[in-house]
């Protein structure tokens, strides 16, 4: 590994870190100057008003699209700066549940969960069924294994796309909007699942939402985009922000009721 | 694997029957778990469990595989009358396994699709045929209506859509166009004059091309391309639609999808392919001047005098009438698969190809009525 892409500084405790990071599409920027940590452990929430880049911001933490300028590390190595070998490798620690489920619509919900498993894990057969079961089972979804996505009602698909996300157990969930569309129960069953894969696999997670009683129920670390200034306006645990943060809008849209 | 010489597992049998497993080291998915079988050695061997408890003092770290390790043990546990104590077991492993219990598995599969067996399978596709017809001729018959409505002055969609549809469907198609027309002008002309050769008529070539490029040719070949360019296009546009419920949305709004969308589709198309078609057999006509003329020494003002003595108005009349019918038939299908598009991607790749699929068929067979029909008027 060259020393150009290790990361500087030695935070042991870091697992993302995300330096001068600047995100555009072409000449049209949607954030800029963001620099910040996510912790082993972290669940981690970025919020922020509608259209400010949240959801950019998540595309290039899950590596599919290119910052503009700056840096992103995982523990210590520097994604895009990383060989397409070493950022498959990295990819391969992460999980991501899509806004809307993205389960492939030619797979039974089954087979969505089975194909990571198949393609990069030595288990057998019977293993992989039992593992796809428990997934369903975990997300609530026992006994839908030969649904097709088309059969399920989207809040079932987003479950579903969850069961696939931690197929394999990632180091790093990242969630995109995972209440948006679910009933309150199933909103906070699915906070349960969240803090309970962080508290017993020692998942780090990052949530994209807005839905503040999540982000108060599971968040322990956040940050916070602002459309207008285009970069960062807050960071912290948002149960802090919701009453410290220094600038005005944050703690606004921390007290909404 | 025998029990032994797994890593993860230690065993010791205590007085009172109890069966204790101790887990040990890394349990990661990604390595091979104990097969399920062992379970039952276990018993054959050890005859006098009654109870099976866990330890995990030393267990490094677990994944998802302990979950399923665990679910066998509680599995062959209460198939065989063994108690299973499972409070030795990392907390998170009992939360999980409680988190995955919570609800019960959904067992109505009524719902659900299910292949059965072929005859039935058979059936079944037979009858979704056979109910297909009124569904499709329902179609045609309200793009007929929405015609209607369109002479009336009373159809609902915007002429900017019109216009861009035009643009899409008949000079972005030229390229193709020209190119296909060109080739098969070329391969008429090759291949009529290997014939005509040997009579020693090679002058004919005029004709062949001409009239099989304008009459014929032209209009087919230019279906064809319009049935993979733009009835595809069509489906795959109108089905991505249904997927996004932007069909729904016009339905709400009372806004008539075969007006907004179906009826300036057809339009276009009904516009452009006589036109496309009359162009296509230009440039077919064109390539048959060129070869003869390059190729077989025919002199060009010889060529122009056989082609316009070949050629009349009756023979563009019949290609740009089999042109017009094509698109009919291209933006009919196009957009009738799009609206029959289900919810999802696969439905959308499905429609396309139906729509492909169905256009040809329909090409073909119209081509063939027309060609009977036109040769028993005496046209």
């Amino acid at each position: 590994m060259s020393a150009a892409i290790l990361k500087p500084g030695n935070n042991s405790d870091a697992h993302i870190t995300v330096e001068n990071v600047t995100l555009a599409y072409d000449e049209f920027i949607i954030q800029q100057d963001l620099n910040f940590t996510i912790n082993n452990n972290d669940i981690f929430i970025i919020m922020g008003g509608s259209g400010c880049g949240k959801s950019t911001l998540l595309k290039s933490l899950i590596g599919i699209m290119a910052p503009s300028k700056g840096n992103i590390y995982y523990r210590d190595q520097n994604y895009w700066q990383s060989s397409e070998q070493q950022q498959q490798a990295i990819k391969h620690q992460f999980g991501v549940m899509f806004q809307s489920g993205a389960l492939w619509s030619s797979l039974t919900l089954a087979e969505n969960i089975s194909l990571p498993l198949e393609e990069f894990t030595e288990l057998s057969r019977v293993t992989i069924k039992e593992v796809v079961t428990l997934k369903l089972a975990m997300v609530g979804l026992a006994g839908y294994e030969e649904f097709y996505p088309s059969e399920l009602s989207g809040g079932m698909r987003k479950r579903g796309s969850l069961a696939r996300a931690i197929a394999l157990d990632p180091d790093i969930l990242f969630f995109d909007e995972p209440s948006a569309g679910l009933d309150p129960p199933s909103a906070k069953r699915l906070d349960e699942l969240i803090l309970e894969l962080r508290d017993s696999l020692g998942t780090t997670i990052v949530v994209v939402t807005h839905e503040l009683e999540s982000i108060y129920r599971i968040g322990n670390n956040s940050v916070f985009l602002d459309g207008d200034t285009h970069t960062m306006i807050a960071q912290g645990d948002p149960k802090e922000l919701r009453d410290h943060a220094e600038n005005e809008d944050v703690r606004e849209f921390l007290n909404q009721k | 694997m025998t029990l032994e010489n797994d890593q993860r597992l230690n065993f010791a049998m205590l007085d009172d029957g109890t069966l204790r497993i101790s887990l040990l080291g890394k349990w990661d998915l990604k390595e091979k778990l104990p097969p399920p079988k062992w379970l039952q050695g276990l018993v054959n061997e050890l005859e006098a469990i009654s109870k099976i408890k866990f330890d995990s003092e030393e267990i490094d770290t677990w994944d998802t595989s302990l979950l399923v390790f665990i679910g066998r043990v509680d599995k062959f546990c209460s198939e065989n009358n063994i108690t299973l104590d499972m409070s030795g077991l990392p907390k998170g492993v009992k939360r999980l396994r409680e988190l995955a219990e919570a609800i019960p598995p959904f067992e109505d599969t009524a719902t659900h699709y299910s292949q059965g067996p072929l005859l039935s399978e058979i059936g079944k596709t037979t009858l979704e045929l056979y109910h297909g017809i009124p569904r499709n001729l329902e179609f045609i018959g309200e793009v007929v209506l929405s015609f209607g409505r369109l002479f009336r002055n009373k159809a609902q969609f915007r002429s900017v859509d019109l216009m861009l549809i035009i643009q899409q469907v008949g000079p972005n198609a030229l390229p193709i166009v020209s190119l296909v027309s060109f080739l098969v002008g070329l391969i008429l002309a090759y291949m009529g004059a290997a014939q005509l050769e040997r009579v020693g008529v090679q002058i004919y070539i005029a004709d062949l091309v001409g009239i099989g490029m304008i009459r014929e040719v032209g209009a087919l070949m230019t279906g064809i391309i319009m049935a993979g360019r733009t009835g595809a296009s069509f489906a795959a546009e109108l089905g991505t639609m249904q997927v996004n419920e932007e069909i729904d949305a016009f339905k709400t709004l009372g806004i008539s999808t075969i007006d907004f969308l179906v009826l300036p589709r057809v339009l276009a198309l009904m516009l452009m392919i006589p036109l496309l078609t009359l162009y296509s057999g230009l440039v077919g006509t064109l390539a048959g001047l060129i070869i003869g003329v390059t190729v077989f020494d025919i002199s060009l003002f010889e060529y122009y005098q056989q082609t316009i003595q070949a050629l009349n108005l009756k023979s563009f009349g019949v290609g740009i009438f089999k042109g017009a019918v094509y698109g009919v038939v291209v933006a009919i299908s196009g957009c009738l698969r799009g609206m029959q598009c289900g919810r999802s991607a696969l439905a959308v790749g499905e429609a396309t190809t139906s729509a492909v699929v169905t256009s040809i068929i329909y090409i073909v067979i119209t081509a063939s009525a027309m060609t009977v029909a036109l040769y028993k008027l005496g046209i």
